[in-house]
């Protein structure tokens, strides 16, 4: 039977090409994997491969003609025993690939209508629940331990889990209480690590990969990103990934700018991770809780300077709390502040100063960036009209700039100013101790934002 | 026709019949489905990049041979090859390379992320060497959970010389991982011969820094390489750590579709066609060992064109997916919480 050949398309973009030359002539025979023509393209001259076995019957188009577009039949192929001349002449028009013809199909729609959802204002744990004092640090060592004691597949990894307590004691103790098989020292190897714990992750077990600090988890950002938030997507939902990159992330105190980053922003726009970031102990404690049982990848951003810092924490046998729950840590009817993570002491700092000027701010604490919250934080903009956001990293794509994006699409009548956006300066954090200090936000640039924001 | 002058080991003697013609389908499987592949690809059916395995069979099915139910295995975007050796659907795969419903991973994946639970296939990944530490993490699951599973993480000369190889070299050894790091030097990462790399002679001596023990194997013999295979998987098994199999094969193809092929002659491709073709060679030990006639071949050989057909028809046919596809599967269980995406 004679089949036609046609014009390949040799590269993702090819629509039409050059054909350089024949290497066969009619008649000759053909077989598999032969090279029967040369093909030039906007890139290179490429080779054209035979499919299938046969004989060269008929040349369509010349060598040295121009603009041959992709699947123009350029030869016919016949079997044995079969004449060239029986071959007709070819359809003028060569066959559209579906691909092009279902371009026009309609697409989703670009402006999406946007319904923000209700806020959930339930309280985190029963009233009247006994509390207690703890650290940040307790509160996240004790969420790893009661997690890995509920379940068997959890482990730790990470460098200086194990023996050496943490490098900074978040994992003091685990060891002996779990062994070196659940707590499981690695080299300094983070795109190593941060891989094996997604491969054993794809493989169904529940790893808590720890980064000294977030500023290391860059070398390993191919894993967190490619690798472990792509997958179940790309599998057409087969490969899910449990696993929960934890460690310190943004500014400590004067060690300079690698060491000094916050990637909340970097890693909240990542379809597929889920990002949590929590400021007061309670929180660090029912968020790592549920970080650890959610079927995803979860980035859980710590803050080394509250690390130490004590707050109230349920005293419950087991408490989480959901993702996607902002906390209103203070109310207030005159303006909305919303932060996260160390911004909060920031936040909460300055409308303490505020309330003494007669300014009641109400200050939300997102908790975490993916999900995000988007309800509490227009229910609130709707009572104040005001909004200021506060986060420690830089100013250019920040967490900020997209909720003003988003109260400004969803809730722009409400507003009675723009929203402004206070956040770390746009320089790399410098060593010196006034400088770092200038770098970073503070406070009192919070009150000033909202006295702009208030008129005042 | 005077084909292989040399080289290929005879089969020893206790090659049976039905192991042999195993081989020959299954390797020539692989190969007329890639050459439809690249058919498909020529017609603007498959788009992007598409990386074919032609002239690699030996590597895969020979390797397939040394495994048993519950080993794992993983490789890189050069990924049908390892996925129709392993038992998957010639008809999924095809439809994911068109992009259709029909496809393993509903057309979100397309040719370098396909995946399989029920077969063990962990994919398809796209980044150079990202699949090594992700199949040390596999063997890390199977030794954590105290089974005697084995994991064959595939890269090629080009991912070797990627530093988290030797990360996971590193920590696969301290650890015991039970997985054998099988490279496939086709000679050429992209255009890159090796020798235009690194001035290392082998790949496997690499390990040696490290602890692991590992050897060079002709991958164009597929009975060489199961040889190779079982041994590693032996080790593995044995509680003894990694394995490092540097299989020495020849991609026929070039690196992806649009490959100019400037970096190495005509006459190389086609000498190796000629003279060490993995396929040929079991073709004449069935033929020698008259374990089947030519027509036998010649019946097997038009089995394999139907099972190919076949799957360009599905693919074809198979519809594009739906528009809703393209909000599911980012998150198990459910979508973030008062995400956007949730509402629209």
């Amino acid at each position: 039977m004679a089949t036609e050949i046609l014009m390949p398309a040799l590269s993702p973009t090819m629509e039409e090409g050059t054909l350089a030359k024949w290497l066969k002539k009619e008649g000759d025979a053909v077989k598999s994997g032969d090279i029967i023509a040369e093909i030039e393209t906007d890139k290179a001259t490429m080779e054209f491969e035979a499919v299938d076995e046969g004989i060269l019957g008929k040349i369509l188009i010349a060598e040295g003609t121009q603009g041959v577009a992709v699947n123009t039949p350029i030869a016919v192929m016949v079997e044995e025993g079969e004449s060239a001349d029986d071959i007709k002449a070819p359809a003028a028009k060569p066959a559209a690939a579906p691909a092009e013809a279902k371009a026009e199909s309609p697409a989703a729609s670009a402006v999406e209508e946007v319904r923000t959802p209700e806020p959930d204002r339930s309280p985190d744990w029963p009233e009247g629940t006994k509390m207690k004092t703890m650290t940040v640090r307790e509160a996240l060592r004790e969420a790893m331990s009661e997690e890995m004691e509920r379940d068997e597949t959890v482990f730790l990894m990470g460098e200086e889990v194990g023996e050496y307590q943490g490098a900074y004691k978040i994992s003091q103790g685990l060891l002996d209480k779990f062994g070196p098989r659940r707590v499981v020292d690695t080299p300094i190897s983070e795109i190593g690590f941060a891989g094996i714990g997604t491969g054993a992750a794809l493989a169904g077990l529940r790893p808590i990969v720890e980064f000294m600090t977030f500023n290391f988890a860059m070398q390993a950002i191919d894993h967190i990103i490619n690798s472990a938030a792509k997958t179940l997507y790309m599998s057409g939902g087969q490969m899910g990934c449990p696993i929960v990159f934890r460690g310190p992330n943004g500014a400590a105190a004067r060690v300079a700018a690698q060491h000094s980053q916050d990637y909340s922003a970097w890693y909240a726009q990542i379809p597929g991770l889920k990002v949590v970031i929590p400021y007061s102990a309670a929180d660090a404690k029912g968020l790592l809780k549920q970080a650890i049982r959610d079927p995803n990848p979860v980035i859980f951003l710590e803050n080394e300077i509250l690390y130490g810092r004590s707050f109230e924490v349920p005293d419950m046998d087991d408490f989480t709390i959901p993702f996607g729950k902002a906390r209103i840590a203070r109310s207030g009817s005159d303006v909305t502040i919303v932060s996260f993570g160390i911004g909060m002491a920031h936040a909460l700092e300055a409308a303490d100063k505020l309330a003494q000027d007669g300014i009641e701010a109400e200050v939300i604490d997102l908790r975490t960036l993916r999900p995000l919250d988007y309800g509490t934080i227009i229910e609130s903009v709707r009572k104040t009209n005001r909004c200021v956001t506060v986060e420690e990293g830089f100013p250019v794509a920040s967490i900020g700039n997209h909720i003003s994006a988003y109260i400004m699409e969803n809730a722009f009548d409400h507003l009675d100013a723009p929203v402004i956006n206070c956040t770390g300066k746009d320089v790399p954090m410098p060593y010196a101790a006034n400088l770092e200090k200038h770098a970073l936000i503070t406070p009192a640039e919070v009150v000033e934002a909202v006295k702009k924001v208030t008129y005042r | 026709m005077a084909r292989r002058p040399a080289g290929g080991t005879a089969a020893p003697s206790n090659t049976s019949k039905d192991e042999l013609l195993k081989y020959y389908r299954d390797m020539l499987l692989i190969r007329r489905f890639e050459e439809k592949a690249g058919q498909l690809y020529g017609m603007g059916l498959i788009g992007g990049f598409c990386h074919l395995y032609i002239g690699q069979e030996a590597v895969v099915v020979g390797l397939e041979a040394a495994a048993k139910e519950g080993d794992k295995r993983i490789t890189s975007y050069r990924d049908h090859g390892h996925m129709l050796a392993c038992g998957m659907d010639p008809n999924g795969v095809m439809a994911e390379l068109t992009g259709r419903e029909g496809g393993y991973s509903k057309g979100k994946g397309g040719s370098m992320h396909m995946f399989s639970r029920e077969k063990h296939f962990y994919g398809g990944h796209g980044i150079v060497a990202a699949q090594v530490p992700l199949g040390a993490g596999l063997a890390f699951a199977d030794k954590y959970l105290g089974n005697d599973n084995v994991t064959f993480t595939y890269f090629g000369d080009g991912a070797s010389n990627q530093g988290q190889v030797y990360e996971t070299y590193n920590m696969a050894e301290l650890w015991d991982l039970p997985v054998i790091f099988v490279i496939e030097n086709n000679q050429y990462a992209m255009g890159t011969s090796m020798k235009r790399s690194t001035k290392s002679t082998t790949l496997f001596g690499r390990g040696e820094a490290f602890g692991i023990p590992g050897e060079q194997v002709d991958g164009m013999d597929v009975l060489a390489v199961k040889a190779a295979g079982e041994k590693a998987v032996a080790h593995c098994r044995a509680g003894k750590g990694p394995y490092i199999l540097e299989v020495m094969t020849y991609r026929y193809r070039g690196h992806s579709m649009s490959d100019p092929a400037k970096y190495r002659t005509r006459e190389e491709v086609q000498k190796m066609r000629d003279e060490r073709d993995a396929i040929e060679h079991v073709r004449d030990l069935i033929l020698q060992g008259k374990h089947a006639s030519e027509d036998d071949l010649k019946a097997i050989d038009k089995e394999i064109k139907e099972i190919v057909n076949e799957s360009a028809e599905f693919a074809k046919e198979s519809p594009e997916p739906a528009l809703d596809e393209l909000w599911t599967d980012i998150y198990a269980d459910d979508l973030p919480q008062g995400s956007a995406e949730e509402h629209a």
